[in-house]
């Protein structure tokens, strides 16, 4: 027990250490550098992915829904957040839209994970009797009709149909100079959540699920009941992560959410591991950092003297990205941490040591 | 052991199991009993039908025709009429038109008191011994999400730790706890699926040929660890079994099972005289 | 009423004809391998792209036997790197690993392309209008559900009645077994994805004449309408995949002639869903039950 507490005053520490150089990151390279940048959207990145995590590592469900979730959270928190004022030009077409009020910022979060989660319970009822891959393609096939829904005239009133979302408070301006101590904020409050539940009773049911079905309801695991529960937790957790998203860009589309941004956060939490959160969120960093930044340098033409680096070209970096990534998937299968995690690394030793007896 | 055979009540009663995978019948016509603090056995060869009516009882598979009760009350009937008697080759007469078929998950099944075993041994692969055992003691929650996420459960969640550590003595897997369960040698770990299952708080215990793999010692020690943990938790035994020895050493009742039907049934000195049994398996399959 | 949905129909066979050219070589796949190759949407953009640069320095003549090798080489390249050393992985493994290809093949002819559409060229066979009662059509409305009826008839034969065919069907059923009984695993598999990359180059040229426009992601969605085709035609059953894409090419035009365009790729999902939940061995498939 003692020993526990230790564990759990250096995590915090730590924790703390992380937001601390994040805020004098910010403070020292200015909101626009591109250290912020990384800092915000890997976070972001990194909420969205754990919560993936959930589902696809840690229950052994394969659902390709994320993006649609997302998509559900980041429209919620935009018309929840939109200023009374600035809807008449938002809504332009459709007459200044339905919704006639403006709720606060950690309000329109909670509201934006709630009704991803509601959608999350009415899509899993039909979704998660089926099986394996059956499962990713009809998760997928939701994403694609929420997408199309959102677009939907008729509802344009509230959703703006095929057109921007914009003047929602965005991280820019909710705490400016401090957006990566907001973002870290809110993501860190919800990756512990998702934490705290992965090391109870029931995230040891959803492993019992993941490693074997049937034997998880013979030990009288309620299959449907605990799937259903972990679809809806990480949708809630990813509609809270798709309206920090639309925080980060400051402007919402829904065509921005399509599969294919559900298949890199699938592959960023590959590269983590499957079934662990802080691989998670260290391969979301580093996903965002190569994507963003890092390799930024191979999309530049550059001449060396009289000699001009062949390949580099706009687009070469996505192409060295994605042959790293199958690289990852074809011969590091477990990714960066496998299902370990960070605070697990060199406690070989202790796990002998009966430190789940008592 | 058998003196007290017709006053005790019968905790679990097959009547007429059919299971039928598209022409193939596996179970034919099965009618059988288990008895409170019995220990019954359910011999046969190979393919003879008898993990398929562990499925029956489970709930992994719904009969094609006939029922189950457990103490009492059904957990699966089944009696297709009309248009559905076309998937089951047996007639069933106008007795069953007002049966209401049941068809309980196999969730459900452990929940009201029967815990199995696996033949192919089915621990859950990336967790600890410790773990594996803790996750049987999930179902009898009465934490939710909430109060588990947020710790208000720790009394519970603390009892369930005690439970486990003392299961895991009681299989001798004490010193194992913290190994990953399959990394143990096989033998523990069909004992670890026992406590695993122990875990559950069952009433019925059902193991799928518990001695699969051991050595005639080890055997001997399993035979001795089923006795003792039928009388440690009230239990009734229904198990599985190749290993004549250990059978013949513990078991009240036998059933003797080949090509989906029974053949026999009686003490072990009755199914060592019966010749059809001789003719049938221990002619055949003698070890 | 029928003047008006003419056009509509004919498009909607069309387009259909073109779904089932991709449709079957998901279905190949996941007929043996159980995989679903998200790569092969990508594939037949590919196959496209292929096109352009060709016809670019050479005649159409030659470019089209062309497209189809390239097409062909591509998939099994593919299928060599990234889904063979993954054989006995887990399931999830091979999935994710084809959706790392599809990654990789769309920002690769991202790079290559610079982002921008490139123009189809023009087939001046298949661009010819003519005109079919109250319609006018180009003449590959007419030529896709022929030459596609032509190919399913002539892969179902070759299935039902060639060596190599009873090999995949063997495979398809018992991946194990038929590796005991001595079937090359890995020749068969070669077979199939050349003959699934084929079709979709094939598809590709009948699909770009209507669309001309080729970017990077255009084949994304006509992929993933194509492994719906297969889903409800009963994945595994090449004349259900053609079916099943005909139906959904016509009932996506069917949509848009009600006006209601925005809906007509979510009905595909729509209707993948009430498949996968009432009869998710679809119209042809087999069924086969899972062991305990």
């Amino acid at each position: 027990m003692k020993k526990g507490n230790m564990r759990l005053i250096i995590s915090l520490l730590v924790v703390a250490a992380l937001y601390a150089g994040g805020c004098l990151i910010e403070h020292t390279a200015g909101s626009k550098s591109m250290v912020v940048t990384v800092l915000q959207k890997g976070a972001v990145y990194a909420l969205i992915a754990v919560s993936m995590n959930l589902l696809n590592g840690f229950t052994g469900l394969f659902s390709l829904g994320q993006a649609g979730f997302m998509l559900v959270g980041a429209y919620t928190y935009a018309i929840l957040t939109i200023p009374m004022a600035k809807r008449a030009a938002v809504y332009q077409y459709y007459d200044g839209g339905w919704i006639q009020f403006t709720v606060g910022v950690l309000p329109a979060l909670l509201a934006a994970g709630l009704v991803a989660a509601l959608f999350a319970a009415l899509i899993g009822l039909p979704v998660l009797r089926l099986k394996g891959d059956y499962l990713a393609i009809a998760t997928l096939g939701f994403a694609e009709i929420i997408r199309a829904i959102v677009q939907w005239d008729t509802i344009g009133p509230l959703t703006n149909g095929s057109n921007l979302l914009k003047t929602y408070p965005t991280l820019k301006t909710v705490m400016p100079g401090n957006t990566v101590l907001f973002t870290f904020l809110v993501v860190g409050v919800c990756i512990g959540l998702i934490l705290l539940l992965i090391n109870s009773t029931y995230g040891r049911a959803f492993k019992a699920i993941r490693d074997d079905e049937i034997a998880a309801e013979a030990m009288g695991i309620n299959l449907f009941h605990h799937k259903q529960m972990a679809f809806v937790v990480s949708s809630f957790f990813a509609g809270i992560g798709g309206a920090l998203l639309a925080m980060y860009q400051g402007s919402l589309q829904a065509n921005s959410f399509k599969s294919a941004m559900t298949y890199e956060i699938l592959l960023i939490v590959v590269i983590g591991g499957l079934g662990s959160v802080s691989g998670s969120v260290l391969a979301s960093f580093l996903f965002i950092a190569c994507s963003e930044w890092w390799l930024r340098f191979l999309d530049a033409e550059t001449t060396l003297g009289a000699f001009k680096v062949p390949l580099l070209a706009p687009g070469f970096r996505m192409v060295v990205f994605s042959v790293v990534i199958m690289v990852v998937v074809l011969f590091f299968r477990k990714g960066i941490m496998g299902t370990r995690e960070l605070w697990e690394i060199g406690n070989r030793r202790q796990a002998k040591g009966g430190r789940n007896v008592k | 052991m058998s003196e007290n055979r017709n006053q005790s009540t019968n905790v679990l009663r097959l009547k007429d199991i059919t299971m039928q995978f598209g022409g193939v019948v596996a179970i034919n016509n099965l009618s059988l009993e288990v008895n409170q603090g019995e220990i019954v056995a359910l011999i046969g060869p190979n393919g003879a039908g008898k993990t398929t009516a562990f499925n029956c009882i489970t709930g992994v598979y719904q009969p094609t025709n006939g029922e189950v009760d457990f103490h009492g009350s059904p957990i699966a009937v089944n009696h297709p009429q009309g248009k559905m008697i076309r998937q089951y080759a047996g007639i069933n007469g106008d007795a069953y038109k007002n049966r209401k078929p049941v068809a309980y998950t196999p969730d459900k099944i452990t929940r009201m008191g029967i815990a199995r075993t696996f033949q192919n041994i089915r621990l859950f692969k990336s967790q600890t011994a410790f773990d594996n055992v803790l996750i049987g003691t999930h179902l009898r929650r009465s934490s939710n999400m909430f109060t588990a996420a947020f710790r208000l459960n720790a009394r519970e969640e603390k009892a369930n730790r005690e439970k486990t550590a003392r299961l895991l003595e009681i299989v001798g897997l004490s010193d194992e706890a913290n190994e990953l369960a399959t990394s143990l040698p096989y033998g523990k770990q069909r004992r670890l699926e026992i406590a695993r299952a122990l875990a559950t708080d069952p009433t019925l215990l059902l193991l799928d040929e518990p001695a699969a793999g051991m050595n005639p010692q080890e055997t001997d020690e399993l035979g001795e660890f089923i006795v003792d943990i039928k009388n440690r938790f009230h239990l009734t035994v229904f198990m599985i079994e190749h290993h004549m020895n250990l059978v013949m050493d513990i078991s009240d009742r036998i059933y003797v099972l080949d090509f989906g039907r029974q053949i026999a049934e009686g003490t072990p000195d009755e199914i060592q005289k019966n010749p059809v049994v001789i003719a049938a398996y221990l002619g055949v399959d003698e070890e | 009423m029928f003047d008006t949905l003419l056009p509509y129909l004919l498009a909607g066979i069309s387009v259909g004809g073109q779904y089932a050219m991709i449709a079957v070589g998901y279905t190949l796949v996941y007929g043996i391998l159980r995989l679903i190759n998200f790569a092969h949407g990508d594939i037949f953009t590919a196959a496209g792209f292929f096109m352009i640069y060709l016809t670019a320095s050479l005649p159409i003549g030659i470019s089209i036997p062309l497209v189809i090798l390239l097409t062909v080489v591509l998939g099994f390249v593919v299928e060599r790197v990234a889904y063979k050393p993954l054989r006995s992985a887990p399931r999830m493994s091979i999935m994710i690993s084809a959706i790392g290809v599809s990654y990789l093949l769309q920002n690769l002819m991202w790079y290559i392309t610079g982002g921008l559409a490139k123009q189809y060229p023009v087939l001046p066979f298949l661009s010819q209008t003519i005109r079919l009662g109250s319609a006018a059509t180009k003449l590959v409305t007419i030529v896709t559900p022929l030459l596609t009826i032509g190919l399913v008839v002539a892969l179902v034969m070759l299935i039902n009645h060639t060596k190599i065919g009873m090999a995949m069907r063997a495979v398809s059923v018992d991946f194990e077994t038929s590796q005991l009984m001595g079937i090359k695993i890995n020749s068969v598999i070669s077979v199939t994805f050349i003959i699934g990359s084929a079709m979709a180059a094939i598809g590709s040229v009948l699909y770009f004449t209507n669309y001309t426009a080729v970017t990077p992601t255009v084949g994304a969605m006509p992929g993933l309408k194509a492994f719906v085709a297969a889903v409800f035609g009963g994945i595994g059953s090449i004349p259900g995949a053609m079916i099943g894409a005909l139906i959904i090419g016509i009932c996506e035009n069917l949509i848009k002639a009600a006006g209601l365009t925005a809906f007509s790729d979510a009905f595909t999902f729509a209707l993948l869903i009430v498949v996968l939940l009432f009869r998710p061995t679809g119209l042809f498939g087999e069924k086969n039950t899972d062991k305990v």
